[in-house]
């Protein structure tokens, strides 16, 4: 069973692409269908929302206060050029609901918890752990990747919701207390632009890219080499694939909800 | 078991302010939405206005260009089909005459709208529930840009007399007039 840990034949650059690409659809497939049985162990799932969610929600309440009260200056300043600074309620709202949060949310998940599972993963096959439930007729797949998947999936939108809440507060915070923006405006101006389908979109956007840095994540730690060398190169190529594909999607999410 | 339940606490924690957070995005942002605001104080004076334009509930209340308070709530006055508008004045601004008026303005030139109190001379102020008698409606530029085109061509077309009066009757700047 060496072969199990590195699918991955050395061969030209576009086969081996192609092949990565086959290789994380296909094990989509396999970890979609041990999603189902895992739900029945919940508590293996609750360990993973916890480690995905709750520990990254510091990180993500830090980012989001940043990008508002940025959002919050820069929106300020420009908006001031063209005498409607009332309009800042729905610019950061805009920003925030559509781009800024579900994208920069993904970004910071893929760095602080999909690292996390894809050396965690990889430290597991490296040590043969995953082989050994294999021995004892346990799944990993089941018991070990889905719970992790599941965890992010369901942490995702919950991160990002928290993201636009305090981003939103964060630019309220520079906006209106620190430059004078009107409170009344600024809260009435964008609740009269921002309609519920912003908010779906937020909530779309945020569970496709918890779906795909969740699987990258898994996928990578799942097939690496089981070296220490290994496990660091599959941390890195999480970050990277999940970074490069979460904004290539957003474009194509963005097309389809405008 | 120790670990286990701080686990808990912690993946629990983070769950209901994760849906807290989607909750305050669904209901506070769109319009259709509920809205929890609470009640401020203040008191509540009413305005009626033929025309109130792009006015929206929670725009500023401002008297010399200084807030002293925000659109409450604008509705139809049933009876004669005007706009009747719910202004909150903060409570330190008490002392208003009552015979102050109150106009539509707009900040700048693409700027939001919001209501301007002119104060009158009178010794009586207003107190909650009465209303301002003299309003001056919103300007609306697209019509403005109408009746100036439709005088430009009045002056230059040979039909001069009939768009010229429709002009003239079209105006919907009235001064401020009592009720």
């Amino acid at each position: 069973m060496s072969t199990e840990g590195s699918p991955i034949v050395r061969e030209g650059p576009i086969l081996r692409a192609l092949q990565h690409i086959g290789a994380t659809f296909l094990f989509a497939l396999q970890l979609l269908a041990q999603c189902g049985p895992a739900l029945a162990r919940p508590g293996l799932i609750v360990r993973q929302i916890y480690n995905a969610g709750a520990r990254s929600l510091i990180i993500i309440m830090l980012s989001g206060i940043s990008t508002g009260a940025v959002l919050g200056l820069q929106g300020d300043n420009l908006l001031q050029r063209f005498g409607s600074e009332n309009y800042l309620g729905i610019a950061a709202a805009f920003g925030l609901l559509k781009e800024l949060g579900p994208v920069l949310t993904a970004l910071l998940f893929a760095g602080r918890a999909g690292t996390a599972l894809t050396s965690e993963i990889g430290m597991m096959r490296a040590t043969d752990q995953l082989t050994a439930m294999e021995m004892m007729a346990v799944d990993p797949l089941r018991y070990v990747a889905a719970p992790r998947f599941l965890g992010g999936l369901i942490a995702m939108p919950l991160l990002t919701a928290v993201f636009n809440a305090v981003g939103l507060y964060g630019a309220q915070l520079i906006g209106v207390e620190e430059m004078g923006v009107d409170r009344g405006a600024f809260w009435s101006e964008m609740q009269s632009s921002i309609a519920l389908a912003d908010v779906r979109e937020s909530i779309v956007k945020s569970l496709v890219f918890g779906f795909v840095a969740s699987l990258i994540a898994v996928y990578e730690g799942y097939y690496s080499d089981g070296t220490a060398e290994g496990v660091g190169l599959a941390t890195t190529r999480t970050v990277v694939a999940s970074s490069v594909l979460t904004l290539l999607l957003d474009y194509v999410l963005s097309a389809v909800f405008l | 078991m120790r670990a286990n339940r701080t686990l808990e606490i912690g993946t629990g924690l983070f769950v209901l302010l994760g849906f807290a957070a989607l909750f305050f995005l669904t209901t506070q942002l769109p319009s259709n939405g509920l809205h929890l605001s609470g009640a401020k104080g203040g008191y509540t004076v009413t305005a009626e206005f033929d025309n109130i334009g792009d006015l929206r509930s929670g725009a500023p209340v401002t008297m010399a260009g200084v807030r002293i308070g925000d659109v409450q709530g604008i509705a139809i006055d049933p009876q004669d089909y005007r706009a009747l508008v719910t202004l909150r004045i903060d409570p330190q601004y008490g002392a208003i005459p009552d015979d102050s008026d109150a106009s539509i303005d707009t900040q700048g030139l693409l700027g939001g709208q919001y209501v301007a109190i002119g104060a009158g001379g009178s010794e009586t102020f207003l107190k909650g529930g009465s209303r301002i008698q003299f309003t001056q409606s919103a300007i609306v530029l697209e019509n403005l840009v109408n009746k100036l085109f439709a005088s430009l061509a009045g002056k230059s077309g040979e039909s001069s007399s009939s768009s010229g009066a429709t002009s003239a009757s079209g105006s919907s700047a009235t001064p401020p007039a009592g009720k």
